[in-house]
């Protein structure tokens, strides 16, 4: 079942408005987001889970003067619609009032961003994805190696109306393969693609990176921790941007004072540029936010300096500045989150970035990372799925997983080499799109058995 | 409801499914956020629909969906079969359950005072009242106090006849300080840093008594500031059940997931190195003071049901006895791979997932002897070590690697000073087998976790822990340079 495009989930929107009026709401927002879902996932070289969802919630933010109740439900007929807005009428009579309230966003000149959504993806059905991940099992079977791995397709419908004239309407689509190959000398390797639409996917391709690798991680030597350069392919990257997102690029990171962002200090070296733009079709597009506010892009690090941050409605006007874009679903206390960042890339080859090694490791990604000192952005995690040893600028053979205890503002800081392709890739929260880079220093602490 | 349930059983089985269940799940929740004396955030929801799981062709399918109407029972069972039967095309092995009874009755969460009937203004005067006492204390940056409360009200029926109804309550409450100057950011949560949790009603959270101890809390993490660097090197640590719980939860929860055994999970978070040789051996896990068990039926407990999404009874089974690995947390499907029948440990999260093996209450078993503060007096040179910062595993749940809020000096069997930014870390059989002392019943408390993470769509999993406190000898701390 294909979603229904975002403008006909509008008059549902509008339906909760009037209910919330009527009320006494003194502003209200109304967001509905609906979604298609679809998931094959493999294991042991087989189909073990593939499930199909539909779904559809309405959230309304019901305002009352400063105070402000927030319900939410899934029942579209008009009793559970009304049920919303009596709910989050007797939310907003009950809690105290927000001093510091901004109001809802008045309405911004949204443009659309047609490469967000693809027929193909919207279209996708069980028996397409059951054939990619067949191409993924052929790849694994060729190579003598298990393929393990998932294919989502997703289109996504957003819908918000306030009583301030916003009305917003979108849907976007995202699809995403990744796959982990094992082999029998204890080999593994990781390959993922994402992007707006399924034609991007490439399963052979993906299924033969995934093994090629699972075959060179064999029989694995261990590696003494200690401070190493490193090359982190894309997929160790993405975790990077999407860190320094969490910990600092959002503007109430910075006015609760646990943000390492300031604007003009010096964090990365000059390689370094990172920004967040919503509209550019090499990530997963998204027009608007939560909010219905128009996304900007934002200039998060320019050659290794503070630029901005991301900013929603609220932590906007404490700043007494508008909105960049980046509201979640109220209630959101964890503050606006860029959920489109890009890194620019840089001149060298992948070979080039390897061949500046001179003895170093080569990391494929990151497992569960955690942050240990939020402010100095000090992560741990562990490599997976295929580390290497290089020497003299070649690979001279893979090694046990380490463990590493980084600031990753230090490794910014020591990037001296970054690629020039990019992979879009999934993050935490939105699309990521990011080279591969060379790190001058990176620590590890430990390591394990395999 | 039994109409919309035999009705998709109905439409599976007509289309091939061998093997088909259903489960309606209507979830309401609640949640406030109060941050420096702002209400931040008041919130309640709703969401009710269906998922349909089918066996055909020895294959798995499944669908789901929120509309819950005759005509979209049958698109959506019709749907999961379709699903099925393209997952039968990359098949290598086929589906097989154990046989296990028909699931019939119901349950529910022993609650006293209902959380969704006490009046908003009662929740959110006692979280102010929390927050107030945590910002009395001077440097302190700012100040958060949560609550939340979540009913699953959940009808379960297979195509072998069960049915069952349960509801299930959880609530949760917390109330944290920080302290910021320059680069130094410090935090003390209490009860902990995920919060209170447990399956109870509002009178668990009345117990919790969050603004008696927010003062000291906050006291706490502004002394952090200039508390001295934990050192690095080897030592004695004692674990509160602040840590100690992750600290299960991560190295003995996930890694006995027979699912992860099987790879089922190696995409995404991995898999473990307790592999079923491991069982066969008899592997020693940790000391012989060391037992672990999954109880679903622990009072109290984020992970206490009457059965699994799959319709398993509620059990205690052991995972760890005196230190030897003994047993997994496991489903139907997965248990008759190594012999045995589910420990009932399927579940999902809400009604647009599909169950997998999840943690129960995963409890380390208290041990006659010394309670917790009896441990620290029989300790002479040590660090006391509680609520955790962070955490990560690696991807098979060896090496892994811990940071707490907080870390008080032992010396002679008395806390002292405190040391700021603690870590610890090691390999999870080595570690575990480095313990030489746990606490006994007096020391045991049931925490949980509300936000375990695992699938692929993620799944977010309510589990608890009892535990009473331990003590490990020889392990490394102060990881990192700063």
């Amino acid at each position: 079942m294909v979603a229904r495009r975002g403008e006909e989930w509008l008059p549902i929107a509008e339906k909760v408005l009037a209910h919330a009026t009527r009320a006494g709401a003194t502003e209200a927002e109304v967001l509905v987001m609906a979604e298609d879902a679809q998931l094959t996932r493999f294991a042991n070289s087989e189909i073990h889970q593939n499930v199909a969802e539909t779904n559809a919630q309405i959230n309304l933010r019901f305002v009352s003067g400063k105070k402000i109740g927030v319900a939410s439900g899934g029942r579209l007929d008009d009793d559970g619609l009304r049920r919303i807005a009596q709910q989050a009428a007797v939310i907003s009579r009950n809690v105290e009032e927000l001093p510091d309230w901004a109001g809802l966003p008045e309405p911004t000149p949204i443009v659309d961003v047609p490469a967000a959504f693809s027929d193909e993806t919207a279209g996708a059905t069980p028996e397409m994805r059951a054939g990619a991940v067949r191409d993924v099992i052929a790849a694994a079977d060729e190579a003598g190696v298990i393929a393990y791995g998932s294919f989502s397709t997703t289109t996504e419908s957003i819908a918000i109306v306030n009583s301030r004239g916003v009305r917003a309407a979108q849907q976007r689509t995202s699809s995403q393969l990744i796959t982990v190959s094992m082999a029998p000398d204890g080999g593994s390797g990781y390959a993922e693609q994402a992007g707006v639409g399924t034609g991007a996917i490439d399963a052979i391709r993906i299924g033969r990176e995934a093994a090629e690798k699972a075959r060179a991680t064999g029989n694995a030597q261990a590696l003494e921790p200690g401070d190493y350069p490193v090359v982190l392919e894309e997929y160790a990257v993405v975790d990077v941007l999407d860190m320094l997102g969490y910990l600092g690029f959002s503007a109430l990171a910075v006015q609760e004072e646990r943000s390492f962002v300031e604007p003009g200090k010096k964090v990365g070296s000059d390689l370094v540029s990172i920004w967040d733009d919503g509209s550019d079709p090499a990530g997963l597009p998204i027009a608007f936010d939560y909010e219905g506010v128009a996304k900007q892009r934002v200039e998060l690090l320019e050659h290794g300096v503070c630029q901005g941050v991301v900013y929603d409605t609220q932590t906007a006007a404490r700043d007494g500045k508008r909105s960049t874009g980046h509201g979640l679903p109220a209630p959101n206390p964890y503050g606006p989150f860029p959920l489109n960042m890009l890194m620019g890339s840089g001149q060298a080859s992948r070979d080039e970035l390897i061949g500046g090694l001179d003895r170093g490791l080569l990391v494929t990604r990151f497992h569960y990372t955690n942050p240990v000192h939020p402010k100095l952005a000090i992560v741990t995690g562990m490599t997976r799925d295929g580390t290497f040893l290089v020497e003299g600028g070649r690979i001279v053979g893979p090694v046990r997983n380490l463990r590493f205890t980084q600031s990753y503002l230090k490794a910014l800081e020591g990037i001296s080499g970054v690629s020039r392709d990019r992979k879009c890739l999934k993050g935490f929260l939105g699309g990521v799109v990011v080279p591969a880079v060379r790190i001058d220093a990176f620590t590890f602490t430990g390591a394990t058995e395999h | 409801m039994p109409e919309l349930t035999d009705r998709a059983l109905d439409t599976a089985a007509q289309r091939g499914a061998s093997y088909a269940d259903i489960r309606i799940v209507r979830r309401t929740d609640e949640s406030i956020a109060v941050k420096s004396g702002r209400v931040e955030g008041v919130s309640s929801g709703e969401t009710e629909g269906f998922g349909v799981r089918v066996v055909v062709d020895g294959a798995w399918g499944f669908a789901s969906s929120h509309l819950l109407e005759p005509a979209e029972i049958d698109r959506v069972a019709a749907e999961a079969v379709r699903i099925a039967r393209a997952s039968a095309t990359a098949l290598r092995r086929p589906v097989e359950l154990d046989d296990r009874p028909p699931a019939n009755g119901t349950y529910e969460t022993p609650v006293q005072e209902d959380p969704f009937a006490v009046s908003l203004e009662t929740k959110i005067g006692g979280l102010l009242a929390a927050d107030e006492a945590a910002r009395k204390v001077k440097r302190v940056t700012f100040t958060e106090a949560t609550y939340a409360a979540l009913r699953d009200h959940k009808v379960f029926a297979a195509s072998d006849g069960s049915s069952t109804d349960q509801t299930i309550t959880h609530v949760g409450a917390a109330v944290e300080a920080n302290a910021i100057e320059g680069d130094e950011h410090q935090r003390r949560s209490y009860p902990d840093a995920g919060g209170g949790w447990g399956a109870a009603g509002y009178e668990f959270v009345r117990s919790l008594d969050l603004t008696g101890h927010a003062g000291a809390y906050a006291e706490e993490a502004v002394a952090l500031l200039s508390a001295p660097q934990c050192p690095s090197g080897r030592a004695t640590i004692v674990l509160d059940p602040s840590q100690l719980y992750l600290q299960i939860h991560e190295s003995c929860g996930h890694p006995t997931e027979l699912d992860r055994v099987f790879g089922t999970e190696a995409s995404y978070a991995g898999t473990s190195f307790l592999t079923t040789d491991k069982l066969e051996q008899g592997f020693r896990y940790g000391s012989d003071l060391v037992t672990i068990v999954a109880d679903a039926t622990a009072p109290g407990g984020l992970g206490t049901f009457g059965w699994d999404d799959e319709g398993v009874a509620a059990q205690s089974a052991p995972l760890v006895q005196d230190g030897i690995f003994v047993g997994y947390l496991s489903s139907r499907e997965t248990a008759p791979r190594i012999g045995r029948r589910s420990i009932g440990a399927m579940r999902a999260d809400g009604w647009n997932r599909i169950p997998l093996i999840r943690m129960t209450n995963v409890n380390l078993l208290p041990r006659p002897g010394m309670s917790l503060p009896e441990i620290v007096e029989d300790t002479d040179d040590g660090l006391y070590l509680a609520s955790n910062r962070s955490w990560s595993i690696d991807d098979r749940r060896l090496n892994f690697q811990f940071a707490t809020e907080v870390a008080y000096e032992i010396k002679g069997g008395k806390k002292g000073r405190l040391f700021k930014n603690p870590t610890y870390t090691g390999i999870t059989y080595e570690f575990w087998r480095s313990c030489d002392a746990v606490g006994d019943e007096r020391s045991y408390v049931m925490l949980g976790t509300p936000n375990c993470g695992k699938g692929e769509p993620g799944q977010v999993g309510h589990v608890g822990h009892a535990v009473p406190g331990a003590r490990f000898r020889n392990v490394q701390i102060g990881v990192g340079k700063w």
